[in-house]
């Protein structure tokens, strides 16, 4: 489950549009601070009925049991997983091709939080499969394309922390980003292909055992919450890039002066 | 074309001169590529199963191999600033730099192959898939490593971000690659070819300008 | 109740993923409200100890 479907993409590029609106730096920070609580209550109170819905509420599946129940975090985090790929490769090309000042500081904050939402589906995904198919790991197409984005995700925060300049490896991360986002459908679609080559169906496969309604709003919840969460802790952290931009400049400044 | 030609021939008898080149590139191939029985058993059944899945993970590395110094050698020496100054596009100068590493590397694993297919017990109807797959195929793998050594040509002991970024992006060519030579063995028609193909056009088409902007960024101030 | 923690026979794998999903997300949440903090801080007195900056 791994190459962002366009929706993502779109969906993405229109939230980052959105928020640099604000595109002076000071007048996002104003606005994202005011913003930020409430949208911490919101998650705090989703996240908070999601999870109890989904362990005390939901009923257990007639074929795959009470271990139906791990889908209520597997599903979302996956989700999150490319949706925050999405943000990465917009913010990206918005820091390309337009120079926006937050751009590069909204690529770099999304990339930790998209590879912890990817490190999440996977071990999730593992501990579905293991009651399923018998085994903790399966080589399934969506497992397998997932275990890749997390490469991807490791291999741009590794370029991020290897180019001193900051400019610079905002830079060279965006031109990686938009390699990754071309390139990311190309490797879930000969994911998929070698799969139907080497195996048979599995049960993540998309679509999927249709969803019952009892089923499916736990599952909104819980992905509307992860995804709150998502954008609460990505607007904390573009704030925290813009406070290290500044902490940065004001130390080369004292530089300077001495 | 002719200064196009010029930076090809340099690269290339740079790359024969220091540290022997399509030599280094073939000795790795095949060195990875005897560790493998060495690991999992003479079963040589198994071998002929797996050959040509071993033989494209192994050629995806010898490709690494020599990324790491094609443009950070000019980089550091400061020629790249002069390149880039030539009339010459830099667009074109990442082009011939790109052929440059398929002519020393993609070119030789693909005529050693098939002695490799041979340790590997490869039933006969596999070869001709192997070589075909390896020559439609490492195009890509140049391609796609001049953007990852463009975009650390900076950074310095590179090689193992550069093989970081660059191993998940050529998925696709290993996977078609060696469903290539499976598909041929198995009598299961040619449809992991043209996928291979296409994969390889791409890249070959669009990885020039995102290497080209990954120099200008790096010798930018 | 002990029928409840052992989730029908996947007690074994539904309460580890939602435990680690939690402190996942705990985990990443602590770390960023800290590294905010921290930026602040720092932010904070580096502009202190040079009033005459412009900002």
């Amino acid at each position: 489950m791994s190459a962002p479907p366009p929706c993502a993409y779109i969906t993405a590029m229109a939230v980052f549009s959105t928020l640099t609106a604000y595109a002076n730096p000071k007048r996002f920070l104003d606005l994202s601070r005011r913003i930020q609580p409430w949208l911490g209550g919101a998650t705090a109170l989703l996240l908070a009925v999601g999870f109890y819905w989904s362990l005390f509420i939901s009923p257990a599946d007639y074929q795959q049991g009470q271990s139906v129940k791990i889908m209520f975090v597997h599903v979302p985090a996956a989700w999150l997983s490319m949706f925050a790929y999405a943000c990465l490769a917009g913010a990206s090309i918005t820091g390309l091709v337009w120079k926006h000042p937050l751009a590069d500081q909204a690529a770099k904050a999304a990339a930790p939080l998209g590879a912890a939402f990817t490190f999440l589906a996977l071990l999730t995904g593992s501990l579905w499969g293991k009651p399923m198919w018998g085994t903790y790991w399966e080589w399934d197409a969506r497992l397998t394309s997932e275990l890749i984005m997390l490469f991807v995700y490791l291999g741009y925060i590794a370029l991020w922390d290897a180019i001193e300049d900051p400019n610079r490896a905002a830079r060279a991360a965006a031109v990686l980003a938009i390699v990754g986002a071309v390139n990311l459908p190309i490797i879930h679609f000969s994911v998929d292909w070698w799969n139907t080559l080497h195996q048979p169906s599995s049960i993540l496969r998309s679509g999927g055992p249709s969803i019952d309604s009892s089923f499916l709003w736990p599952l909104a919840i819980m992905a509307l919450g992860y995804q709150l969460l998502f954008f609460w802790l990505w607007l904390l952290r573009i704030r925290t890039e813009i406070l290290k931009r500044r902490a940065r400049t004001l130390m080369l400044m004292r530089g300077a002066q001495l | 074309m002719s200064p196009m030609r010029a930076v090809l021939r340099r690269d290339i008898a740079l790359a024969f001169r220091s540290g022997g080149g399509a030599f280094l590139a073939t000795a790795f191939f095949a060195t990875v590529a005897a560790l493998v029985p060495l690991g999992v058993g003479a079963d040589l059944p198994l071998l002929g199963r797996i050959a040509g899945g071993v033989l494209w993970v192994a050629a995806a590395l010898s490709a690494l191999l020599s990324l790491d110094r094609l443009f950070q050698a000019d980089f550091e020496d400061g020629s790249l600033d002069i390149i880039a100054l030539a009339p010459l596009s830099l667009e074109a100068t990442v082009t011939a730099k790109m052929l440059a590493h398929w002519i020393t590397t993609g070119l030789p694993l693909t005529l050693v192959s098939p002695v490799l297919g041979l340790l590997f017990n490869l039933p006969v109807e596999g070869y001709g898939a192997l070589v075909l797959s390896l020559a439609i195929g490492t195009p890509a793998l140049s391609a796609i490593g001049t953007i990852g050594a463009a975009l650390t040509l900076s950074v310095r002991r590179g090689g193992l971000i550069l093989a970081l970024i660059v191993l998940p992006l050529i998925t696709p060519a290993i996977i078609f690659g060696s469903g290539a030579v499976l598909a041929a063995v198995q009598d299961t028609g040619t449809a992991a070819f043209l996928f291979l193909g296409a994969f390889s056009l791409g890249a070959v088409a669009l990885s020039p300008f995102a290497a080209a902007a990954a120099v200008r960024l790096n010798l930018a101030g | 109740m002990s029928a409840f923690f052992a989730m029908g026979g996947y007690g074994a794998y539904v309460w580890p993923s939602y435990a680690i999903s939690v402190a996942v997300l705990a985990a990443i949440v602590a770390v960023s409200v800290r590294q905010h903090a921290r930026a602040t801080a720092l932010v904070r007195r580096l502009e202190r100890e040079e009033p005459g900056d412009a900002s």
